[in-house]
């Protein structure tokens, strides 16, 4: 189980330009592995920001990630890539399904360019549907899914590939609080998993809920 | 196997998203597809002429000599046999009676010509198709040509040639010596050219050369300049096309770079998507060209098999007027089909890399997104 680690993060937008813009702004901050980690704070502090330089999905202007003692900030786009496919696995705020494809080629699409074999990837996608009362649905297309449905697809889909970490953001903004607190009981099981879960919102059903470990406030790039 | 696994899944992938963009797709496909017709039935109807005039060069003489006067072709006469005669290497010559007619009723040249190994009756003569389609003529019938001193010379037609040999044979009119003689008004013991036939094909150029020496007020036409005339001609014919396809294929990769370029906003952000779930640059990229690939060869092969139908089963009804152009009586035959693989890849060459090239560099830019695009 590897650890995050951050020093002295900083990532800037528009670098030199009259509107450059400053979104996290020198976090140092670690996420123990295995448990479940909450960044909140206002729009614009930088929630996001720091999640997508976490996930490998952008670099830091300045400072280093490290993952398992290891830093990742310099690596190379392909090794980024390989990393964020086998280590992370993404929720995102409008799940962002790809439209015109059913939930269950959504769901193995991350796993295409690992090329395994398709009864392989076709039963584990099936599985994790299944678990999640998707099953049914799998031949389904994604815009025909309700919000708690999508965002169930959107979670197999995060777990195709079987990653250490799981990261989502802002998960429960499309959601009502009875499917807000079906996806605290999927976040706990990730974690009884054994896997690392980062979630940012500002949703006090989430922040206050007993299964988080941790939460880290944010205002204006900083760490509160 | 994970390679090609990974081949197939990416592949389904694309198939699946070019369905889901289905407009844009087809359209493209549609202006491909006619550019490769266009280009393929250029190409393939030429090349089907080529080979068409020089099968039937193949019957024709070796040599053929025609006396100059003044640089310019005159009759020549008969006794110009006897020394040709003596040259060694020399099979067989004959005299021959040939000479162009213009016919003022359809405006069109013909060409009349007495055939060296065929007795026509006097007052009879054989025409080609396009003839008797231009003056609407069958056998039986009586045709009326305006021959020298203004004389009106009725002929009988005794057979319409075969349309096989329309391509060299369409304005075509025989008819025996005498008429001929009389019609245009040559004396006995003067031809139009006499003709040659040698032996040994690798002795043609120096009995060209003897025939020089011994009647120096000749000039020898060998058999391969012809074949080269002939394939110059449609070569030019089909260059001037090509030149005009130049245009449209232009015109084509600026619409091939358009739509690559033109990634709307719900494609970068699919790619977003694809990046930030784990696929990599180079699996967007290969995506990507899987995509020009396909289309590329599915506008390959449907405009191939349109231009093959259209030459070949059509007798290139859209091309014929520019590319036959056998004065203003077209040739009408069916050609036999033949495909050159050498014609075949240089077509793929020219129709799919302007494409790849043109989709290249926005096709990079496309798979350069950033993953956290996603998140913004």
């Amino acid at each position: 189980m590897s650890a995050i680690e951050l020093y002295a993060v900083r990532k800037a937008f528009n670098e030199g330009r009259p509107n450059e813009f400053l979104a996290v702004d020198g976090v140092d901050l670690e996420i123990e592995p295995g448990r479940i980690t909450v960044l909140t704070g206002p729009s614009g502090s930088g929630k996001t920001t720091l999640l997508t330089l976490i996930g490998c999905l952008a670099r830091p202007t300045e400072g280093r990630v490290h993952l398992g003692g290891e830093s990742v900030s310099g690596l190379p786009e392909r090794f980024l890539t390989e990393l964020r496919r086998r280590t992370f696995g993404f929720v995102f705020q409008q799940f962002n399904l790809i439209r015109g494809l059913s939930v269950l080629e959504n769901v193995m699409l991350p796993a295409y360019p690992l090329g395994p074999h398709y009864s392989t990837l076709h039963g584990r996608a099936m599985e994790l549907l299944t678990h999640l009362r998707l099953g049914h649905r799998a031949e389904a297309r994604v815009e025909w899914l309700s919000g708690g449905e999508a965002q169930r697809a959107a979670i197999a889909r995060a777990l195709i590939n079987d990653p250490s970490v799981v990261i989502a953001d802002e998960p429960t903004a499309n959601l009502d609080s009875h499917l807000s607190a079906a996806f605290l009981d999927i976040v706990a099981e990730l974690r009884s998993q054994g896997r690392t879960v980062l979630l940012t919102s500002h949703d006090p059903l989430i922040t206050g809920a007993g299964v988080v470990d941790r939460v880290v406030a944010m205002r204006d790039g900083r760490v509160v | 196997m994970h390679w090609f696994a990974k081949q197939r899944y990416l592949i389904d992938y694309t198939v699946a998203a070019m369905l889901r963009r289905r407009a844009k797709n087809v359209g493209l496909l549609a202006v491909y597809t006619t550019i490769v017709f266009l280009l393929a039935s250029v190409m393939l109807y030429s090349n089907a002429l080529k080979q068409e005039a020089s099968v039937l060069l193949k019957e024709a003489p070796e040599l053929v000599v025609q006396r100059m006067v003044a640089g310019r072709h005159d009759l020549i006469p008969a006794d110009y046999l006897e020394p040709l005669r003596g040259i060694r290497g020399v099979r067989r010559l004959e005299g021959r009676l040939w000479g162009y007619f213009y016919d003022s009723t359809v405006n069109a040249n013909y060409t009349f010509m007495v055939p060296p190994e065929r007795d026509i009756d006097p007052g009879s003569i054989v025409i080609g198709d396009a003839i008797a389609r231009a003056r609407g003529s069958e056998t039986g019938d009586v045709l009326a040509f305006r021959g020298a001193g203004e004389t009106l010379y009725p002929f009988r037609v005794a057979e319409v040639l075969p349309h096989e040999s329309a391509i060299v044979a369409a304005d075509l009119v025989l008819l025996s010596e005498a008429d001929f003689r009389g019609f245009f008004g040559i004396p006995p013991g003067k031809f139009t050219d006499i003709t040659l036939t040698v032996a040994n094909p690798k002795e043609v150029r120096t009995v060209a050369e003897k025939v020089v020496s011994a009647l120096p007020d000749t000039r020898p036409i060998l058999r391969e300049e012809m074949q080269r005339t002939y394939a110059s001609l449609f070569d030019w014919r089909e260059g001037m096309v090509l030149v005009l396809l130049a245009g449209a294929l232009l015109a084509f990769a600026i619409l091939a770079w358009e739509k690559a370029s033109g990634l709307s906003a719900d494609e970068r952000r699919e790619i977003g998507i694809l990046k930030a779930v784990g696929w990599g640059t180079g699996d967007v990229l290969k995506m990507k060209l899987w995509e020009g690939g396909l289309l590329s060869m599915l506008a390959f092969l449907l405009g191939f098999t349109l231009a093959y139908w259209h030459v070949f089963g059509t007798s290139a009804a859209l091309l014929a007027p520019a590319l036959k152009g056998w004065a203003v009586l077209y040739p009408n035959f069916e050609l036999t089909p033949a495909v050159d693989g050498l014609q075949l890849t240089s077509l793929f060459v020219i129709t799919v890399f302007p494409y790849t090239a043109s989709t290249l560099v926005p096709v990079w830019r496309a798979a350069v997104t950033h993953p956290d695009v996603v998140m913004r």
